[in-house]
């Protein structure tokens, strides 16, 4: 559990912890001190059946704790269970697939992919930890063999950057360069996340 | 030499390991279908099993399915040349808009080692490529994978298309779905054939569709 001010928080934040980082940015940039974060582990991305049910986990101990609970999960590749506990438990849903297009927008995320569908997108918090989570995550440091397997039909790495940053830049483009692919940058701020909050 | 150790070396991911102890085997006589079942398929089933309960991982279980392909490029053309008649012909592909293949490469296999034909049409499939594929090929049953929320949507208008194609461009082709954000609610909803969780179960659902004549 991250608190992201002091005082007494009465209103919870549930999110990935591939982007806590970002959110707590958010809240703290804009003094919203009764707002507090909380995260399920990144790496349940790759088993996204878990998520749902993670999610109504913490929503019902905030609940029970007498906060306000905002979720800013997208689908993630729940087919659509992410949206049904959201109803189920009367959450507000942020929308998206998953947080590459909540960062872009929507559209801007479908003209992307229009444009080359074999496109990786990292995020800041992807571009510095690409290595352990998708490289290592894949097994390519065990198997260098299979980057072909997974990547042979991409054609470019496209990082979207939610803050300026010469270090994640440089990681980024080792990650590409570690999967043969070229790097698009695209400045995406914090996007629908900022939006998001902003209505709460 | 046996086809025990072609199951081991698909199990301890020896590619190149799989391929000679195949061709071994060919060599020296061995029913083509004892090689594929027992040796290449069947281990493919153990790795299956372990990928479902969570004991082996993605990387594993595609060094398994690499080792298993390169058994396959070596068996295939043999099962064409013995005449082996397929009990049926499928057209696969992952939907438009999607890259992910791995799940609809394991599918394909199982179908192939099954014996029935496979035309697998890759990633990114637009609906008419799976209408001209399976009536170019005369086939029996069109698999459609997915792997993105955004592959839903995709899934319904191709599984729409073939079925006007059904009704009125002379095809009699049935459709199943399959991939981790689908389930057999979605392909009822969006009137497709059938679903299955995964590449085993397929096999057998596609089974019993020859079996009731389609
Ligand atoms: C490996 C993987 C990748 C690899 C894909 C390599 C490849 N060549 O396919 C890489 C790293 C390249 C990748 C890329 C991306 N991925 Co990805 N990926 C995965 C991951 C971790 C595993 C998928 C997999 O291969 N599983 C192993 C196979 C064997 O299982 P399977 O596909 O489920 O298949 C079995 C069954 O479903 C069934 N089946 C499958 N197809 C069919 C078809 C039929 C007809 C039938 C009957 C059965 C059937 O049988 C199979 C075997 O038994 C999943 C998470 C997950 N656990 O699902 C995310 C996941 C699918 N990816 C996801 C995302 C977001 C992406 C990216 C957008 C990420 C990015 N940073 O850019 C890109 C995609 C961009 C694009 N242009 O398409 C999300 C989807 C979220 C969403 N809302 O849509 C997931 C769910 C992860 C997450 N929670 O964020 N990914």
């Amino acid at each position: 559990m991250m608190d992201s001010a002091a005082g007494n928080p009465s209103t919870l934040v549930i999110c990935c912890g591939a982007i806590a980082n970002e959110i707590v940015t958010i809240i703290r940039a804009n003094g919203w001190d009764h707002m507090k974060v909380e995260c399920l582990p990144a790496k349940l991305h790759n088993q996204p059946d878990a998520l749902p049910e993670g999610v109504r986990a913490k929503i019902r101990s905030g609940r029970a704790r007498g906060e306000e609970v905002i979720v800013l999960y997208s689908d993630c590749g729940t087919g659509g269970a992410m949206a049904r506990v959201l109803e189920e438990e009367g959450v507000e849903n942020i929308g998206g697939s998953h947080c590459y297009e909540v960062f872009t927008g929507s559209e801007p995320f479908k003209a992307l992919m229009e444009d080359e569908p074999g496109s990786f997108f990292v995020t800041d918090f992807l571009a510095r930890h690409f290595e352990k989570l998708v490289f290592n995550g894949l097994g390519l440091d065990r198997f260098p063999k299979l980057r072909d397997v997974y990547f042979g039909k991409y054609r470019r790495m496209v990082y979207l950057v939610q803050r300026e940053n010469a270090e994640n830049l440089a990681r980024a483009e080792a990650a590409a360069d570690s999967i043969g692919l070229d790097l698009e940058v695209r400045h995406t701020g914090y996007g629908g996340f900022q939006k998001f909050l902003e209505t709460k | 030499m046996s086809i025990q150790e072609i199951y081991d070396a698909v199990l301890e991911y020896e590619e190149e390991d799989v391929a000679e102890l195949v061709q071994a085997e060919v060599d020296a006589g061995t029913d083509i279908e004892k090689i594929l079942n027992e040796g290449l398929i069947s281990a493919l089933d153990v790795v299956g099993e372990k990928f479902s309960a969570g004991t082996l991982f993605v990387p594993e279980m595609l060094m398994a399915a690499e080792a298993v392909q390169a058994g396959l490029e070596i068996v295939r053309p043999l099962l064409v040349d013995k005449g082996a008649k397929a009990i049926g012909t499928v057209v696969l592909g992952t939907v438009k808009g999607d890259l992910h293949d791995i799940g609809k490469n394991l599918v394909g296999m199982m179908f192939e080692g099954a014996g029935f034909k496979l035309i697998d049409l890759g990633t990114d499939v637009d609906p008419e490529e799976f209408i001209s594929a399976a009536q170019e090929n005369d086939a029996d049953l069109i698999l459609l994978s997915g792997l993105l929320t955004t592959s839903m949507p995709e899934m319904e208008k191709a599984v729409a298309a073939i079925r006007k194609a059904n009704e009125n461009r002379n095809l009699n082709v049935k459709t199943m779905v399959g991939g981790p954000p689908v389930n057999a609610e979605f392909a009822a909803k969006i009137g497709a054939d059938g679903y299955s969780i995964d590449a085993p179960t397929a096999v057998d659902d596609a089974r019993a569709f020859m079996a009731a004549g389609i």
